[in-house]
């Protein structure tokens, strides 16, 4: 497995959260995600200004084998999607922590959002568990 | 606990994802099942299909016997090593599995039937056999490989003893021959030229090998089954079961009504060909973006239906699908995602021959 940014905090379903400089957020799904969902042929985001509730379906990746819902890590507005992704969703079994962003929000519940998620140690021994 | 193929070892060995399939333990893919894809498509891939189960069939009446279990006509079958795809009916004309018929000798004809439903069949096989002083002997002992791609055949004969190799190249489409130990049917479910080869367990592993030192690409079930479905290949389970006939299933064409044969589930296949089945099965491309599934709702001019087999189609770069829908002009289909209804284009299948998209796809 990818070795994970220590930068990024997860959610227990996968998504990875991290606060840029700027204190927007970008979002997407763990290289072990992509990994069991195996080759991406389509992603379905959300638009540039709708609001994100933390734990809600925020866009819908799909394999070949499945389609599994993203959920929000954070609440807040999203400001940028990574539209790339309609042409090639590859990407994100590619490069799934790096330009296999999914989308940028800007947070409007920061401090107790990213509190409740996990860091890269917890979340990798949640793999390791699940593996087993 | 899962069953294992004599392969088993040797997909871990090449890093494959494994799942269940049918109570077997079976690789889904060893890396990129779309890249498996195209390697069959553009080259040469295999696929372990040992949990396929065959069934010899020995007796002075076997084809009497044959004429009566499956609603293809096993007289088509004059040549030695020629094969006829079948369905095999309940008196209710349902589908209880779809198989592949080998013409051996007159004492002796091989089936290969689906290894999910191996204990149904083999029960009823043998059931209907009694009558007829038919054996039915199942060979668990036998592996098989199957070899897809345009290049497929020449790199199996490459391995060949000139003898076989010269036998092998020589068969028609729906022929199978032997030699080197070798059963070589020239069958297969992806739509590609290619063999499926029956071999002992104990050389199994060793042909495998071999075939991948030829440059034969590993495949998993995952690309058998975006690959057969380009293909217009039904799949038994999910584009048709024993609540469903042959019309039903689009498979009217494996149905021989041949005068005089009394084949279990000929009267009411007889009554739907008379006044037309309920449903129908179509092909359906979606041209916006996602992908079709199994089980998703379609609406038509004539009531709602559902998504049989669905997936992306790696070859088109779109999503196609089978759709059973009640009979008649079905007019503009649309498939239920997610809450949002989107079109769906009809068009004749297969989807995808010999490499390239078919007009109209």
């Amino acid at each position: 497995m990818k070795e994970i940014p220590g930068d990024l905090k997860f959610m227990k379903s996968h998504e990875w959260a991290r606060v840029e400089d700027d204190g927007t957020v970008t979002i997407g799904i763990s290289d072990h995600a992509q990994g069991l969902l195996g080759d991406l042929v389509y992603v379905e985001l959300p638009n540039v200004g709708d609001t994100l509730e933390v734990g809600a379906g925020c866009a819908v990746v799909e394999s070949v084998k499945a389609a599994s819902d993203v959920y929000a890590p954070v609440s807040g507005e999203v400001i940028k999607v990574n539209s790339a992704l309609a042409d090639s969703p590859e990407t994100i079994n590619e490069d799934a922590y790096g330009d296999g962003w999914i989308v940028v929000v800007k947070p409007s519940n920061l401090q107790e959002d990213m509190d409740n998620l996990l860091d890269p140690d917890a979340y990798a021994e949640q793999v390791d568990s699940e593996d087993e | 606990m899962s069953q294992q193929t004599v392969l088993n070892a040797t997909h871990r060995a090449l890093g494959a994802k494994m799942v269940d399939f049918g109570g077997w333990d079976m690789p889904i893919s060893y890396g990129s099942q779309i890249e498996e894809h195209h390697a069959v498509r553009r080259d040469a891939g295999m696929f372990d299909v040992s949990h396929m189960t065959v069934v010899d069939l020995r007796g002075a009446r076997t084809r009497e016997f044959l004429r009566h279990l499956v609603a293809n006509s096993v007289d088509k079958l004059k040549v030695a090593g020629k094969a006829l795809y079948t369905c095999m009916l309940n008196a209710e004309g349902g589908v209880i599995d779809d198989l592949i018929v080998y013409y051996l000798d007159e004492e002796y004809f091989r089936l290969v039937v689906n290894a999910a439903t191996r204990d149904k069949d083999l029960a009823w096989i043998s059931a209907q056999a009694q009558a007829y002083g038919v054996s039915v002997t199942e060979r668990p002992e036998l592996a098989m490989i199957a070899v897809q791609g345009p290049n497929a055949r020449a790199k199996v004969q490459s391995l060949l003893s000139p003898e076989t190799a010269a036998k092998a190249a020589k068969i028609g489409k729906f022929v199978a021959c032997e030699g080197d130990g070798l059963f070589i049917a020239r069958t297969g479910y992806t739509g590609e030229d290619g063999y499926e080869i029956v071999v002992p367990q104990e050389q199994a592993v060793e042909l495998w090998n071999r075939l991948q030192a030829a440059g034969v690409v590993p495949a998993g079930l995952g690309a058998r089954d975006t690959l057969r479905l380009e293909a217009g290949m039904n799949l038994y389970g999910q584009d048709m079961d024993e609540s469903v006939s042959p019309y039903e299933a689009a498979l009217g064409w494996t149905v021989a009504l041949d005068e005089g044969r009394d084949f279990i589930g000929r009267a009411v296949l007889e009554q739907q060909k008379a006044q037309g089945a309920p449903r129908q099965l179509v092909g359906v491309v979606m041209d916006d973006k996602g992908v079709l599934r199994h089980g998703q709702r379609v609406t038509s001019a004539n009531g709602d239906g559902e998504i049989l087999s669905g997936t992306f189609s790696p070859t088109l770069g779109k999503s196609i699908a089978f759709v059973r829908i009640p009979a008649g002009e079905p007019g503009q289909l649309q498939v239920d995602i997610r809450g949002k209804l989107v079109p769906l284009r009809v068009v004749k299948f297969p989807f995808v021959r010999d490499g390239k998209p078919c007009d109209g796809i």
